[in-house]
């Protein structure tokens, strides 16, 4: 199960130091799109079969595929433009984060007490 | 795998259409992974990132070769605050030379709970000012550690330094309602900030 120490993430990745992950954070949520897996490399199985149970953030792959963020995102950003997965944009990057949002997280939090 | 993990509430609900992000940061064993883990809704999870020595980050070990490295492990967990709306506190070391991680984990992030202890102070600065240099606003969140002794905040407030603006809180990263509260604090904080300078 545990991937690293039998592959190095190199190997992961193809040797591919940027891919278009850019567009991926560790907090976008990501989703399956297709059932099939045939021809993907066994990491991107791997991934693709975590990811039909059910909605995930970048991170929460990475750690339960025991790989690095900046690795996984290199994987998912192949599966995004091979149209095996669809992501909920993350929140944007705007230098200023919307008022909603920030009393959206205040409520949330404050209903915890 | 994957039904064994729906069992443990391990995925998000499918209404979920946003994520933000919040860090948790601070120098070493000030309570980071105590507190994710105190306010998680799932196990706190864990990922390791490779890093050079000059701080770059290694997701291509084939550039790296005969360099040395070191690994960093973030620690974050999860809040779900609605049926669409989702929080993550990501846990990270206070070092200055994990650059690239910083960025990386940092874009994007609402703002920070900087932890200090009132023994070692000044071991957050380096913390502060990194925040302070990529811009991500910050609250300051002092832990209640078994034999610190207690000081107003006012003497805290003045060896950090703090800009009159920046939230001080006590808190016990051990407890949810403490916990809580302390990122209630720097949420309101982030709330004012944005409506003085829209
Ligand atoms: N008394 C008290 N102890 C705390 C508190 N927060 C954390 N601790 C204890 O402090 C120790 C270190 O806490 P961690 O949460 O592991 O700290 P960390 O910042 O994640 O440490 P590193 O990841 O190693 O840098 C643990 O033994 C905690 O139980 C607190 O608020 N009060
Ligand atoms: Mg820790």
């Amino acid at each position: 199960m545990r991937l690293r120490g039998l592959v190095r993430p190199y190997v992961v990745t193809g040797g591919r130091a940027h891919a278009s992950r850019n567009t991926l954070d560790a907090v976008t949520v990501v989703i399956a799109t297709r059932e099939q897996v045939a021809g993907l490399s066994p990491e991107k199985k791997r991934l693709m079969e975590l990811c039909r149970g059910g909605a995930l953030s970048v991170a929460e792959i990475a750690a339960h595929l025991s790989l690095p963020i900046s690795v996984t995102k290199v994987l998912l950003s192949d599966l995004v433009d091979s149209g095996h997965i669809a992501t909920h944009a993350a929140v944007s990057h705007a230098a200023r984060p919307d008022m909603k949002l920030l009393k959206d997280v205040l409520d949330g939090l404050r209903a915890r007490l | 795998m994957a039904s064994v993990l729906a069992s443990d509430g391990v995925y998000l609900r499918d209404t979920v259409r946003t994520a933000v992000k919040l860090l948790v940061v601070g120098p070493f064993a000030i309570g980071k992974t105590t507190f994710v883990g105190t306010l998680s809704e799932i196990r706190p999870l864990r990922t390791e990132e490779t890093m050079t020595e000059a701080g770059a980050l290694v997701d291509d070990l084939a550039g790296v070769n005969g360099k040395s490295t070191t690994t960093v492990a973030l620690d974050f967990g999860r809040l779900t605050l609605t049926d669409e709306l989702v929080l993550y506190l990501f846990g990270a070391p206070g070092q200055k030379r994990f650059t690239q991680i910083w960025k990386d984990i940092a874009f994007g992030a609402l703002g920070a709970l900087v932890l200090a202890d009132t023994r070692r102070l000044e071991q957050s600065f380096e913390v502060m000012g990194l925040l302070e240099e990529l811009g991500i606003p910050y609250a300051v969140a002092v832990n209640a550690f078994d034999g610190a002794p207690a000081f107003p905040g006012a003497e805290v407030r003045d060896a950090l330094d703090l800009l009159p603006e920046t939230p001080l809180v006590f808190c016990d990263a051990r407890d949810v309602t403490s916990s809580t509260q302390a990122l209630i604090t720097l949420v309101e904080y982030l709330s004012t900030r944005n409506q003085e300078n829209a």
